[in-house]
């Protein structure tokens, strides 16, 4: 069953400015969506419609089948987390917590028992007696979602709960957040723009650009099949490598790839050969991530690009290696292009290439990613599930 | 009139209490030297005239006339409390006082309420034409009350408010709004949205988030407000003078009425301005402990 549900929603701010445009996105009931996207693409905005602070300028945003266009923020039974925690600085903890319950008539012996309930389940049961002020970042995190919860929501909204607190905390509550709304059954409704945790918790995630839903989906298919240049981009570390390449159709062979001065084949049995092949004469872009690239042996035949070190990056357990493979990269924002395009090698720490070495890096071909330059989109049979 | 404002600073010394005092607190932030030493100046420069004041409504009106107050030092035994006795003594007086006790009080609690509910709207409920609404009754500030004057007489006399409690605090009332809108709404909008909103999304009506949000968290605001408020009508004599008979007359019109046509008067001026200062000095102590600092810590990162 659904949720909650956007229907070709629009936001103009008043002074112009398009916030979202004709988002449509829906949440099953207990499903963990997570709305993700670069700063100012709107995630907080539809949050806030969904939570009835903001009104749609068009379309509908539908709770459980029922529009709620004249469902006032305090009735929707939609709770929310923000950004900065927004507690109340002159109410203690335990009666921050108990606010909801107060503003709802809740008797008093329940009232106790529910604070001490979710404070012992976000692990503040004894800072009760504490001020806001009094908390250290962590705790007033979890003192801001122990009063999102304790009246019961159907559905939580949190607005980038973790960008406030370091690495460490950050990690520990991902998981601890995910967890918790899953044995309570939640329906939730997860703004951030850190991919990681996208990845992470959601069942589903929705990828935001410029207030235009850009993908929607299961984060490993998002992850694997991006629908556009951007969601590629944004999604993964390293950052998936674009480079443009001139689209050359050998009839009934192969359709040829020509990346700076190489070329590399695609044999034509591959399925998405055929829907290069209708850029014959043109340039598109195409994406590779790390895992689609191997260090080459000298001389080895097939999918090989030759370049040279530009960078390392060591990371301990591994190290990235830019690789200058001569081609023109392709930046997706405005889609004008960098001086070149390097491609991003993940090889054994143990193995420690010298800049400027000539190395050969393997493609595999059937981890490439393929866009249309002009409007971003991926090229090739469509037919993935949502 | 002014010397109300002069004993206020006159308090610095006092707050030495665990709850620290606002200016004492000022003092400690302003840190120390040169700044310090202005300030003592300052301080003393204020002080010298209150104390001659203070001394010469304890001396009686023929030493008044012969010598100055620092004369004092020297002949001490001139110190009497005669003219209080023969102040409080007088029923016009009491009458007066306990006069501007009913005028003070409800206009400055008819201004804080009608300011911070006002307030509110004005600055956290959307309905068309608040920036409108807002900017008019800002906007009155400038009017200056002698305009009003004779318009709101013939008004009074019309209603038969003229000469009534009631019309001089409705006088105080209207003219007080403007300036404590202006203070309320710019320290309601300082508050986070996100406090406001966190609230909505608690399940609070407008009414719970004014209640239990939004005046908590203004209480500087508001007391300094009501201290404000408290001060300028207590002071007045301009509206009480034109408004009030002689029933109705706060202790400023009728003190003013004891003066004698001739001489100093200043045994009568110096005990009724000490006299009428201790009320505004009792309001001024209540409600400071309400300046504390950083009310809005701990709400946002
Ligand atoms: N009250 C407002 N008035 C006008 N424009 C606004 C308002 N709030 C947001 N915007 C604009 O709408 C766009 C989307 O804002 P929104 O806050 O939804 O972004 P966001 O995705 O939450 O960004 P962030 O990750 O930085 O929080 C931005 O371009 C912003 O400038
Ligand atoms: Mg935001």
């Amino acid at each position: 069953m659904t949720a909650v549900a956007l229907r070709d929603v629009s936001l103009v701010y008043p002074g112009g400015a398009v916030a979202v445009r004709d988002v449509s996105l829906s949440v099953a009931d207990g499903e963990f969506m997570v709305l993700l996207g670069p700063s100012g693409c709107g995630k907080s905005s539809i949050l806030r419609m969904v939570a009835g602070l903001q009104r749609p300028t068009r379309g509908q945003v539908v709770l459980d089948g029922a529009p709620a266009d004249d469902i006032p923020a305090r009735s929707r039974g939609v709770s929310m987390v923000f950004q900065d925690f927004a507690l109340y600085p002159h109410l203690s903890v335990a009666d921050n917590i108990g606010f909801p319950l107060d503003v709802s008539g809740c008797p008093r012996d329940e009232r106790a028992e529910r604070i001490a309930e979710v404070a012992s389940a976000f692990g503040i049961g004894d800072l009760l007696g504490r001020r806001p002020a009094e908390l250290s970042g962590g705790q007033r995190q979890r003192a801001a979602m122990a009063r999102a919860i304790v009246r019961g929501p159907r559905v939580l909204l949190m607005d980038e709960p973790l960008s406030n607190l370091d690495a460490v905390l950050r990690s520990g509550l991902r998981a601890e957040i995910a967890c918790l709304a899953r044995s309570l059954g939640l329906t939730v409704l997860y703004v951030t723009h850190d991919q990681i945790e996208a990845q992470t918790m959601a069942d589903r995630i929705a990828v935001l650009r410029d207030g235009v839903l850009d993908d929607f989906g299961r984060p490993d298919d998002v992850y694997r099949h991006p629908a556009t240049m951007h969601v590629a981009a944004f999604l993964g570390s390293p950052r998936m490598s674009l480079f443009k390449a001139y689209v050359q159709v050998v009839v009934d062979s192969h359709v040829a790839l020509h990346i700076g001065g190489q070329v590399i084949d695609l044999p034509w049995p591959d399925m998405r050969a055929r829907a290069v092949a209708h850029y014959d004469g043109e340039d598109i872009a195409v994406g590779a991530r790390t895992e689609a690239l191997r260090p080459a042996a000298p001389g080895a035949s097939g999918a090989v690009l030759t370049g040279q070190v530009r960078h390392l990056e060591h990371h301990g357990h591994e190290t990235l290696v830019s690789v200058d493979v001569g081609a023109w990269g392709v930046e997706p924002s405005g889609l004008h292009e960098l001086r070149t395009g390097e491609l991003t090698l993940r090889v054994h720490p143990d193995v420690r290439p010298v800049q400027g070495e000539h190395v050969g890096v393997h493609l595999c071909l059937e981890q490439l990613h393929f866009f249309d330059l002009d409007n971003g989109r991926r090229i090739g049979p469509r037919g993935r599930r949502r | 009139m002014t010397l109300v404002a002069e004993e206020v600073r006159i308090e610095v010394p006092v707050s030495g209490s665990p709850r620290r005092g606002v200016l004492s607190r000022v003092f400690g932030r302003l840190g120390n030297g040169f700044m310090q030493l202005f300030l003592a100046v300052v301080a003393v420069f204020w002080l010298v005239p209150v104390f001659g004041l203070l001394i010469a409504s304890l001396r009686d009106e023929q030493a008044n006339t012969a010598s100055g107050w620092w004369t004092i030092f020297t002949k001490p035994a001139e110190l009497t409390l005669r003219n209080y006795a023969e102040l409080v003594a007088n029923q016009a007086v009491w009458q007066s006082f306990l006069n501007t006790f009913y005028i003070a009080v409800p206009a400055t609690v008819l201004v804080v309420v009608m300011a911070s509910l006002a307030s509110y709207a004005l600055s956290w409920i959307e309905f068309p034409g608040r920036e409108t609404l807002t900017v008019v009754v800002v906007g009155l500030l400038v009017m200056p009350i002698q305009v009003a004057l004779i318009p709101v007489a013939k008004l009074f006399g019309a209603f038969g408010l003229f000469g009534t409690i009631t019309g001089v605090v409705l006088f105080h009332v209207a003219f007080g709004l403007p300036f404590a809108i202006f203070l309320l709404r710019n320290f309601f909008a300082g508050i986070p949205r996100d406090l406001i909103e966190a609230a909505r999304m608690d399940g609070a009506t407008e009414w719970v988030i004014f209640k239990r949000v939004v005046l908590p968290v203004a209480k500087p605001a508001i007391a300094s407000l009501t201290i404000f408020q408290f001060l300028w009508v207590w002071n007045d004599l301009l509206v009480a003078l034109v408004f009030a008979d002689q029933d109705s007359a706060p202790i400023t019109v009728a003190l003013r009425a004891q003066l004698r046509q001739f001489g100093t008067n200043i045994d009568v001026l110096a005990t009724g301005a000490f006299l009428s200062m201790i009320v505004p000095l009792a309001v001024f102590l209540v409600f400071q402990k309400y300046f504390v600092q950083g009310v809005l810590a701990g709400s946002t990162k």
